[in-house]
């Protein structure tokens, strides 16, 4: 799960991780008595959307008085910000996090995720902040420094001045640094945190170091011990046919493509994607019913698929283990005559009662593509998006 | 002979009173596994499925010999459950439970791995040595006897690849499903070496999917290590950047863990990598009957006569 800056921000503030005071709002009137608030003469408007990017997409600006908190409040707020990572679509921003301006010395990197190779936390810090880090580790991963956290004895303080000095920072700085970085390891480790990401972590000309910029993602296996967090959640930030499906418990994400697909199994929905592409199309979304499908979920299935209007055919692909294909092919027949599909259908079903669900395709009336074989599969999808 | 499960094996199911337990229980008896014992805390001195219960893996042990445990126990649970089966004497333990939040596998990843356990798991469908034991949720009767090792991080589309390799004679000697999980007991590097070292296992496929390093860094061991066939698929080449594909572990995070990365790495090995999911086995029926290994030709021969007789 993944939450605004302000979000993590306040989470910061609980675990004494230092940032820049600031307000979120959600008007302009709040911006300027947000301002008002925080006093000084430099102000930061912040739009508040998921996506990284945001400086260069224009969602981060500076004022330099109440008037101008007004005039870039208005315009932030309700603009449709594009980044690299919105797509061109681009998000609506409902949301602004008004900042105090503080003198930057220096803009630094800092991050903890997971290290998959060890199975252990990792904390990277790189000189490089402000910069995207990608970049950065394929063209100068010298530049980035890393330590292991030790599962049973957590992040140590000299692990923490290994990083600091790293960095060049001395005196107060280190300090804060040493600081800063313990207390962000709490925050992550206490919060089941898959990432914390500080771009960039600031050094003022005062010495104090800062996270000027917040990004925290979550365990979603583990949001069931921090209801806190969970309600955090911002619904306007995720795909609304992706939530219709997460309350059927489909697990669905939606893709730019024309060809839709229905399978049961992460890998094998993967793999039925990859398929697509091979006959010739563009998968329209990654959708996985699960080990338990039914007749319920696979017609859930097929409505949040077909809501989808660019999907121009569907691939339905299960490997009955646990589950029955009988019950799948129920589910899809009962479901095509419901909905009135007008794109074609093909279909595979393999595995428990394949020859039963079978039959029931070929008695239903209703015009399916039966495939016999995932090879099968693919052709018949290639034949339907020529023709 | 085969790898981590067979006829010795005397299994524990923890959560055997459970729905899913109690489901696959049934199913893994049918299949012939021995189920010695079955472990829910506080229903010791019943029977379920008419296997005995025990409130402690300990017990289990202790009684009845169990040397594996498969575990169905809710995720909240499931690391504890692990710890448990590891420190009572258990040597295989197969974790089926899927969603356990990363931080507790950390903890039971860092305990277990300089002891004598092999954890698979966990969130993956199991173990399968087809004609002796089945310890996971897998169908059996798409399984037959036969000399290729499978391993995979998925479960529906590794029974995709035992499908095929059923159909063109081959069957397998193993299938392990280590699991979509960002952290596992078992990496594909674990695996391979015990295959490596099977006098059964003729042929080994090898199915990964996007995110992480895992296959890469079992493709070079195999390059290095390994004279058996390999054949190799990888999902997910359609998957976009930063979105979580159904497992946690499937998602490309900072341009790693890329699709077309793990294929180059490989191929570089020596491995054959199959475009379609579609072709795995007669991939692997290919890379036999050019093999000059006395165990591939024998394979081959087998096979032969297998498809005049149907003729």
């Amino acid at each position: 799960m993944k939450i605004h800056e302000y979000q993590a921000k306040e989470l910061f503030t609980k675990f004494n991780v230092a940032i820049p005071k600031g307000i979120p709002v959600f008007s302009v009137e709040e911006a300027v008595q947000a301002a008002e608030e925080l006093g000084g003469k430099v102000w930061v408007v912040k739009a508040q959307i998921h996506a990284g990017g945001r400086g260069k997409g224009g969602g981060v600006k500076v004022a330099k008085s109440i008037d101008e908190v007004k005039k870039l409040s208005s315009e932030i707020l309700g603009m449709t910000l594009i980044t690299h990572q919105t797509g061109p679509d681009g998000r609506l921003v409902k949301r602004l996090l008004i900042e105090e301006g503080i003198n930057i010395d220096r803009e630094l990197y800092v991050g903890i995720t997971l290290d998959r190779v060890s199975g252990k936390n990792v904390i990277m810090v790189s000189t490089e902040g402000g910069m995207e880090i990608e970049k950065v580790a394929s063209e100068t991963p010298e530049k980035i420094i890393k330590e292991i956290i030790e599962p049973e004895l957590g992040l140590q303080s000299f692990q923490a001045r290994k990083l600091a000095f790293a960095l060049n920072l001395r005196d107060t700085q280190l300090k804060n640094a040493v600081k800063f970085l313990t207390a962000l390891y709490n925050v992550y480790l206490q919060t089941d945190a898959s990432l914390a990401e500080i771009n960039p972590l600031v050094v003022t000309k005062e010495g104090e170091v800062l996270a000027l910029d917040a990004k925290m993602n979550f365990d979603d296996n583990a949001i069931f011990r921090h209801p806190d967090i969970l309600e955090y959640r911002d619904l306007d930030e995720e795909d609304p046919l992706e939530i219709e499906a997460s309350k059927y418990n489909l697990n669905y994400i939606k893709l730019d493509g024309n060809v839709g697909c229905m399978v049961n199994g992460a890998g094998l929905a993967m793999a039925t994607m990859d398929i697509i592409k091979l006959a010739g199309g563009e998968p329209a979304n990654f959708l996985d019913v699960g080990g338990t499908a039914n007749k319920t979920t696979v017609s859930n299935g097929f409505k949040i698929i077909l809501s989808d209007k660019n999907v121009k055919a569907i691939l339905i692909n299960i490997f009955g283990g646990i589950v029955r294909c009988d019950r799948v092919a129920q589910g899809v027949i009962d479901a095509a005559k419901e909905l009135d599909i007008n794109v074609p259908i093909v279909i595979r079903l393999e595995g428990t009662n394949a020859i039963e669900a079978g039959k029931l395709l070929k008695e239903s009336g209703v015009d399916f593509m039966v495939a016999g074989s995932l090879k099968d599969a693919a052709k018949k999808v290639t034949a339907v998006l020529k023709s | 002979m085969s790898i981590l499960v067979n006829k010795k094996t005397r299994l524990v199911v923890q959560g055997i009173t459970g729905s899913e337990g109690s489901f696959h229980t049934a199913q893994m008896i049918e299949y012939g596994t021995k189920v010695v014992a079955g472990v829910t805390p506080g229903k010791a001195g019943t029977e379920h499925l008419g296997v005995p219960v025990y409130n402690t893996v300990a017990d289990a042990v202790k009684e009845q010999k169990a040397n594996t445990s498969i575990i169905f126990v809710p995720p909240a649970f499931a690391a504890d459950a692990i710890l448990e089966a590891a420190m009572s004497g258990i040597k295989t333990v197969i974790c089926i439970t899927e969603g356990i939040p990363t931080k507790d596998m950390i903890k039971v990843y860092d305990f277990i791995k300089n002891k004598d356990v092999t954890l698979v798991g966990p969130n993956c469908p199991g173990v399968i040595s087809p004609g002796q034991a089945k310890v996971g949720i897998m169908p059996g009767f798409i399984h037959k006897k036969g000399k290729v090792g499978v391993v995979s991080r998925s479960g529906t589309l590794t029974y995709e690849a035992v499908k095929q390799l059923t159909e063109v004679n081959l069957g397998q000697s193993t299938c392990v499903g280590i699991g979509g999980d960002p952290i596992i007991g078992s990496k594909f590097i674990d695996i391979v070496k015990l295959f490596n070292e099977d006098p059964d296992t003729e042929g080994i496929i090898m199915i990964g999917e996007i995110g992480g390093s895992a296959e890469e860094e079992a493709a070079a061991f195999i390059k290095k290590n390994v004279k058996k066939p390999v054949v190799g698929f990888i999902a997910g080449r359609t998957a976009p950047p930063g979105r979580r594909m159904g497992h946690a572990g499937a998602i490309i995070s900072g341009g790693k863990g890329t699709a077309s990365e793990k294929m180059a790495a490989m191929k570089k090995a020596g491995i054959k990598v199959v475009e379609s999911p579609a072709g795995i086995g007669e991939a692997m029926l290919e890379l036999l009957k050019n093999s000059d290994s006395k165990g591939a030709k024998k394979v081959i021969k087998k096979v032969e006569k297998v498809k005049k007789k149907s003729k």
